[in-house]
């Protein structure tokens, strides 16, 4: 303590007024004397295999992978454009460098600060008949653009007799904990979503599945919201195919076959199952069924019910508050179409019902400990 | 910071509209900051906002009907302006008649026009018939100066099988996609910033088609107003934001919706061209939204109109407006300031109308109003499965399995549904 204290007074000495750029004096901070370093990641990626039926592949991260489809898109759709706020330098996660430069100012461009202003903005280019992709710059900032994605996009086909629509709407935003984004920067509001019927709700788990998601909900004739896990923006990286591939919606992936449990989950919390799958295998000897849901507007329940018939155990896990969480619409569901199936009650590990906290996120998440014990609470049912 | 520290290129404004900075120069002391063009002030004074006598009310007619100044008389033809009298009277002759037979029980809801007509009709003859129309509610006289027939109208209100918008909305919640105007949701001011989405892919399409977007002074309140015009000029759009500023939303005055002077006074604030014209004089709607719309589409540019007008009418069938407005103030401009009247003062004056033509058009669109009416009272309600249908542009698994049940439910308990109304 001592050392830092002499460390601060002589900085304080020394200060001059700092240049903008440059650290200085101030970059030399005395040693960790004590608290935690900043954490580690709560999951693992495990990235999928190199595909080979979509030809050459590159190794892509996450924001690449969302690059790489944005820049197919706007080269094979000349009606297409994408904006929102900060979009024309890159973007804050870098989904969009280069693309202005490629494909020029009116098709990659800065909006003003407004979220029902560019989600409105975007259901009117999509009626005119061309293709938008909208970026709210955060899922946390996309409720004032809720009236406009309920009210308005997601009912703009069934209240017109389907003289209108704005189907080739796609809006993107940031997904999701990030390790230290506290209420405003980690939020996984697809439950919100999941009561409009109307629109699409999409969420990958891999640069893979964004890439060939993403495209599908571009195609899609329907308005589209796909959240992108910020976390795995740098920390995913796979081989990805630089053509333009398609992995269908509402089609949940069966990862791993089991017998005993059923374990469902999307974006980033697809890894902490995955591993508790694993942790299931090694210290129980109890075989899991993995699977990522995708689309959780319209779900697959098909490929869910199926799999509970068969294990008669389910979990499903989210970083979103329990409360109205997306995982009591699937319980809710596989428990009427199940019900004699069920071997114990159906489980779910997520967030607790309380705003995104700061400091106390390693508590907040359903880690892999989480999931791990209500597996083994079932398993002992 | 120091000189020589250049920032880097993709965080530098990006001049547009505004005048170019100076360049930076340590000699004189002359305004950098990017955020305004300006000059520097050394006197402590706040600038007053100017409602006594506020922006003025551009007019062609008086209220006699005679034009005022030649030079602003848009010179039409007398084809024409009987088409504009043509389609008032009928509107108002139709918002009688459905008025009517939402008291009597036959329709659910209705909103009439009354006084309204003149911005309706001025507006739509000055647009081109490929110009998209956003509006909010009170507008069918656009979609009636389009062509839009008697019995699709009626059909809508009716939610018969002969509905283009299938049964899934409210009456006055019409939409035609042939004649380009959108259909009409009840969220208010929500249309403005989709109205500039549009606009913008226009302008993209290099397409020299414009988009028009009407809104009432209640709903210029709302966020996406605000929105609306901000996109609209930073992002040089071709677009026509027309105000209809009829003093009420609902019971609500202007004295309670605003405090500046109206909304085209906003315009200049988000960097739009703007103009308050006389909403019950056509003459002036039409020559102030033909101009704007030729230099909206030429310079790529929104431009805000703001109409001042009278709502004579109650809000809506659900309102009595004898609650918080004189009977006076409504009489007087049904009476002395009315849009139709006007026209047909000017008509008169050319020898372009007399009393008897006014008669036999009073009988003959009543007539054509009652036959549409009594048809569309008649037809059946379309499908129960059109419930299910477009909510997204294929059917999803769990909605089939929905339609089924209903059919399922509807065969053992039908009786107690009014299924003898609806198609099978």
């Amino acid at each position: 303590m001592a050392a830092a204290g002499l460390g601060l007074c002589r900085a304080a000495v020394l200060a001059s007024g700092p240049g903008p750029l440059r650290a200085g004096v101030w970059g030399r901070l005395p040693p960790l004397a004590a608290g935690p370093r900043r954490y580690a990641a709560h999951f693992t990626f495990q990235p999928d295999a190199e595909p080979s039926a979509h030809g050459q592949t590159q190794k892509m991260n996450l924001f690449q992978s969302i690059t790489s489809a944005l820049d197919n898109t706007l080269s094979r759709d000349p009606t297409a454009v994408i904006f929102g706020e900060d979009v024309a330098f890159g973007g804050v996660f870098r989904c969009t460098v280069g693309l202005r430069d490629k494909y020029g100012k009116d098709r990659v461009f800065n909006t003003p600060l407004c979220e029902q202003g560019i989600v409105g903005f975007g259901i009117g280019v999509a009626v005119a008949g061309a293709t938008a992709i909208a970026e709210i710059q955060f899922a946390d900032y996309i409720f004032p653009a809720f009236d406009q994605i309920v009210n308005e996009a997601a009912k703009y086909r069934y209240r017109s007799g389907d003289l209108f629509n704005c189907g080739s709407l796609t809006i993107r935003a940031p997904w999701g904990c990030v390790g230290h984004g506290a209420l405003y920067h980690s939020q996984s509001p697809e439950a919100f979503f999941a009561h409009c019927p109307g629109i699409k709700v999409v969420i990958p788990r891999s640069p893979l599945q964004a890439k060939g998601l993403l495209l599908s909900c571009i195609e899609d004739k329907n308005p589209c919201i796909f959240f992108e896990p910020k976390i795995l923006y740098r920390a995913a990286v796979e081989q990805v195919p630089v053509e333009p591939y398609y992995i269908p919606l509402s089609q949940a992936e069966v990862l791993q076959e089991g017998s005993d449990v059923t374990l469902v989950a999307w974006g980033t919390q697809v890894h902490v199952i995955r591993e508790v799958a694993t942790m299931a295998q090694e210290k129980l000897g109890v075989s899991c069924e993995v699977i990522d849901l995708k689309t959780i507007l319209p779900w697959d329940t098909e490929a869910v019910c199926k799999s509970v018939v068969k294990t008669g155990r389910l979990l499903i896990s989210h970083e979103a508050p329990l409360t109205g969480g997306f995982a009591s619409e699937i319980s809710s569901t596989v428990q009427e179409e199940c019900f004699l199936n069920l071997e114990a009650p159906i489980s779910r590990v997520c967030g607790y019902d309380t705003p995104f906290p700061h400091i106390f996120e390693p508590f907040y998440i359903p880690d892999k400990w989480k999931c791990y014990d209500a597996l083994r609470k079932m398993i002992n049912y | 910071m120091s000189e020589g520290d250049a920032l880097p290129p993709h965080l530098c404004p990006v001049p547009q509209r505004v005048l170019r900075q100076q360049q930076f120069t340590s000699l004189e002391e002359k305004p950098q900051f990017p955020g305004a063009s300006a000059d520097f002030v050394d006197k402590l004074d706040f600038i007053q906002p100017n409602v006594i006598s506020g922006i003025p009310i551009y007019r062609v007619m008086d209220r006699q009907g005679q034009i005022i100044n030649p030079d602003e008389d848009p010179q039409l033809s007398q084809e024409q302006v009987l088409k504009f009298y043509k389609t008032m009277t009928l509107l108002n002759t139709m918002d009688r008649i459905l008025y009517e037979s939402q008291r009597q029980g036959r329709i659910s809801f209705y909103m009439t026009n009354y006084g309204e007509e003149g911005t309706h009709v001025g507006s739509a003859a000055a647009l081109d018939d490929t110009d998209l129309v956003f509006g909010q509610y009170r507008e069918a006289g656009v979609l009636m100066y389009r062509g839009y027939p008697l019995d699709l109208f009626m059909a809508q209100c009716y939610g018969n099988a002969s509905d283009t918008g299938k049964g899934r909305q409210m009456p006055v919640h019409y939409g035609c996609r042939d004649r380009h105007f959108v259909t009409i949701s009840s969220p208010l001011a929500t249309q403005i910033p989709q109205a500039v989405g549009a606009a913008y892919a226009f302008k993209r399409d290099n397409a020299s088609r414009a988009v028009i977007c009407y809104f009432g002074e209640g709903a210029a309140s709302e966020g996406d107003a605000h929105a609306g015009f901000n996109f609209a000029a930073t992002l040089e759009c071709p677009i026509l934001f027309f105000c209809r500023n009829n003093g009420y939303a609902i019971s609500t005055p202007t004295s309670e919706q605003y405090r500046g002077d109206g909304i085209a006074a906003r315009g200049p604030g988000y960097g739009i061209m703007s103009i308050r014209v006389d909403g019950n004089d056509v003459f002036a709607v039409y020559n102030a939204t033909r101009e704007a719309r030729r230099r909206a589409i030429a310079e790529n540019q929104p431009f805000l109109i703001e109409a001042m007008t009278y709502r004579i009418g109650h809000h809506s069938t659900s309102d009595d407006s004898s609650a918080y407005r004189s009977v006076d103030e409504v009489n007087y401009w049904d009476k002395q300031d009315h849009p139709i009247s006007r026209l047909r003062h000017h008509m008169l004056g050319r020898g372009w109308w007399d009393e008897e033509q006014e008669k036999s058009w009073r009988k003959k669109s009543r007539k054509r109003v009652m036959e549409a009416f009594e048809q569309a009272e008649r037809k059946l309600k379309p499908s129960p499965q059109h419930l299910f249908s477009d909510v997204y542009c294929e059917m999803p698994p769990q909605l089939q399995k929905q339609q089924e049940a209903l059919a399922r439910h509807l065969r053992l308990y039908g009786e107690h549904y009014p299924l003898e109304h609806f198609e099978k």
